[in-house]
């Protein structure tokens, strides 16, 4: 690190780690937007306790409302079986994030490469791509069937159809993100001497990384997605299970209890893609903040 | 140092003879180069200046072996690259290229970029690649921005530091595609006079394609005028302006009529690209 780099115009230190942690968390703090966050959830919250509880408005009262869920999703006795306490709430959630992170890891694994060949080779494009897209549009529900023929136990058909459906987007985004790399920058490593591995190592894979990260983030959401549906129809245990089961034993509670859950983990798990991108990708995040944005 | 100097000279000669480049995208013919022949001196700067879109890209494209040529040959110091055996000359760090709109890397640092070519190529490990390219980028004034990355830094700093990954590979030829294009008037003077240093530090050929005919005159050893679309080569203006040069050459009046020289060269073409332009409109 140069000297410059370190300290302000004013000569005192630029902050780092912890101190710029506590400089951002001040900053947001002060800024209106937090508080805005907190406003929208408090107002949505209000309206479905309205709804369900407050005027018991008609259809709206077959469903729990928020104090009827929060009574039991806290409680060491849950009137409807599923609590933070319980231990089955948890192997649900364990048996879904095992399959999801199988299913993405998979899809990721397979549809990057692939998608990265195509964009780069016309030959391997000219193979594949047909076939991808006739297949890309074949709802992911109208391959139930097939997958349960195709694949032994609960496990295989479920894991899968989230497979599938997050390789399509991955593959594809993969394969954009390399169409979108400039010419110029192939032009300009060809000149500096690199040899086509080179290129794909030092051009192709970096200069499709912004797309492949945008294509990640919808993956892993239709991931979950077609997961989910996937153990409504064939399950024995996970998320998408509970909803199933508990609607079917007419418990509603338990129902709202897995798809707030789903959401949360949902959130969560395109945070953790979206943090790993920028952090492979510094280069873009420092342009884009040079930008403003 | 005399003798070192004329020992640069000799290499980076560039012959081109007879070079016609026809595009066939939608079956008509479009002849972009017709049968143009120059000669370029080892370690000379060469200024090319002709209306927009008149084939002088196309003439760079072809010497760095991004695109073929139709008739004719391209010779560097007495080399075959492309000619009728050879439409198509193999891309090399010998001839290197500066683009009109900048092609550094964006996700390496520029330290990473200057390092590239010679890492791989295989000239030097990646540790001494990227501390020769750290001293140069110092040399070159960029010392404090060795680890920002292109999309950090000014224009006028990425183009320096591109000019810089070209010159690690000690090349024969630069070819510089109007590289100061977009380009405000204050930051092209230090741009100038940045490469006007380099220049004379190496000797490099250049091969410098521009719109402004301030900087061919200001930058060049000759200035080749060429016609509109086919290009030919319609006049060359020798400029016997002593280097080392600085900004007040500018104001000379020899300047002012290698100036006016070369504008009524120009201006004739430009006038003549505009009016095919209103009759293709047409």
């Amino acid at each position: 690190m140069t000297q410059t780099s370190t300290t302000q115009l004013d000569g005192t230190a630029k902050p780092e780690g912890f101190e710029l942690f506590m400089l951002r968390l001040n900053k947001k703090i002060k800024s209106v937007d937090p508080y805005l966050t907190f406003a929208g959830i408090g107002l949505w919250l209000f309206a479905y306790w309205v709804l369900c509880e407050g005027l018991e408005i008609w259809r709206f009262n077959k469903l729990p409302g928020p104090v009827a869920i929060s009574k039991d999703w806290f409680s060491t006795t849950p009137f409807q079986g599923i609590s933070i306490f319980t231990q089955e709430y948890y192997d649900h959630i364990a048996v879904s994030c095992q399959r999801i992170l199988f299913a993405f890891g998979l899809a990721t694994g397979l549809g990057v490469p692939l998608g990265l060949f195509m964009g780069w080779s016309r030959t391997i494009r000219d193979y594949i791509f047909p076939i991808i897209e006739t297949l890309r549009p074949i709802p992911i529900l109208a391959w139930v069937p097939l997958s349960i023929l195709l694949l032994p136990g609960f496990e295989g058909p479920v894991i899968f159809l989230a497979t599938l459906a997050s390789f399509f987007v991955t593959t594809l985004n993969a394969m954009l993100g390399v169409d979108s790399i400039d010419e110029e920058y192939f032009r300009a490593a060809g000149c500096l001497g690199s040899s086509r591995w080179d290129i794909f190592r030092h051009v192709v894979v970096p200069g499709a990384l912004p797309f492949i990260f945008t294509g990640l983030q919808i993956s892993i959401g239709v991931a979950w997605f077609s997961l989910v549906a996937a153990e409504m129809v064939s399950g024995d245990l996970g998320l998408g299970y509970l909803i199933v089961d508990a609607y079917m034993n007419n418990v509603t509670v338990p129902m709202v209890i897995a798809m707030i859950t789903l959401g949360f983990i949902g959130y969560f798990s395109s945070a953790c893609v979206r943090a790993l991108g920028n952090k492979l990708m510094a280069w873009h995040v420092k342009e884009l903040a040079q930008q403003g944005r | 140092m005399a003798n070192k100097s004329s020992k640069k000279k000799k290499i980076g000669a560039l012959s081109i003879k007879n070079v016609t480049k026809i595009y066939d995208p939608s079956g008509v013919n479009v002849k972009a180069v017709d049968d143009c022949s120059m000669e370029i001196q080892g370690g000379e700067v060469c200024m090319i200046v002709g209306p927009s879109g008149c084939g002088k890209t196309t003439l760079l494209n072809a010497i760095a072996g991004f695109h073929s040529i139709t008739e004719g040959s391209i010779h560097l110091d007495g080399e075959l690259l492309c000619g009728p055996t050879k439409p198509k000359a193999q891309q090399s760090a010998e001839r290197m290229v500066v683009f009109q709109h900048g092609a550094l890397f964006p996700w390496k640092t520029l330290q990473e970029n200057v390092a590239y070519g010679p890492t791989v190529q295989r000239v030097l490990s990646t540790n001494e690649a990227m501390d020769k390219a750290g001293q140069m980028l110092a040399e070159a004034g960029l010392g404090q921005f060795v680890k920002k990355y292109p999309g950090e830094v000014s224009s006028g700093m990425a183009r320096r530091a591109e000019i810089v990954r070209a010159l690690i590979n000690q090349p024969k030829v630069l070819l510089l595609d109007e590289p100061y294009r977009a380009m405000d008037a204050l930051t092209k003077q230090i741009m100038h006079e940045s490469l006007l240093e380099t220049y004379d530090r190496t000797g490099v050929t250049i091969f410098f394609i521009t719109h402004d005919l301030e900087e061919a005159i200001f930058l060049g050893d000759k200035v080749h005028v060429v016609t509109t679309r086919p290009c030919q080569l319609k006049k060359t203006v020798e400029v016997k302006i002593p280097r080392p040069r600085s900004y007040a050459t500018q104001s000379s009046e020899s300047f002012r009529k290698l100036l006016e020289e070369v504008n009524d060269a120009v201006h004739e073409e430009a006038v003549k690209a505009f009016r095919a332009g209103e009759r293709e409109m047409a």
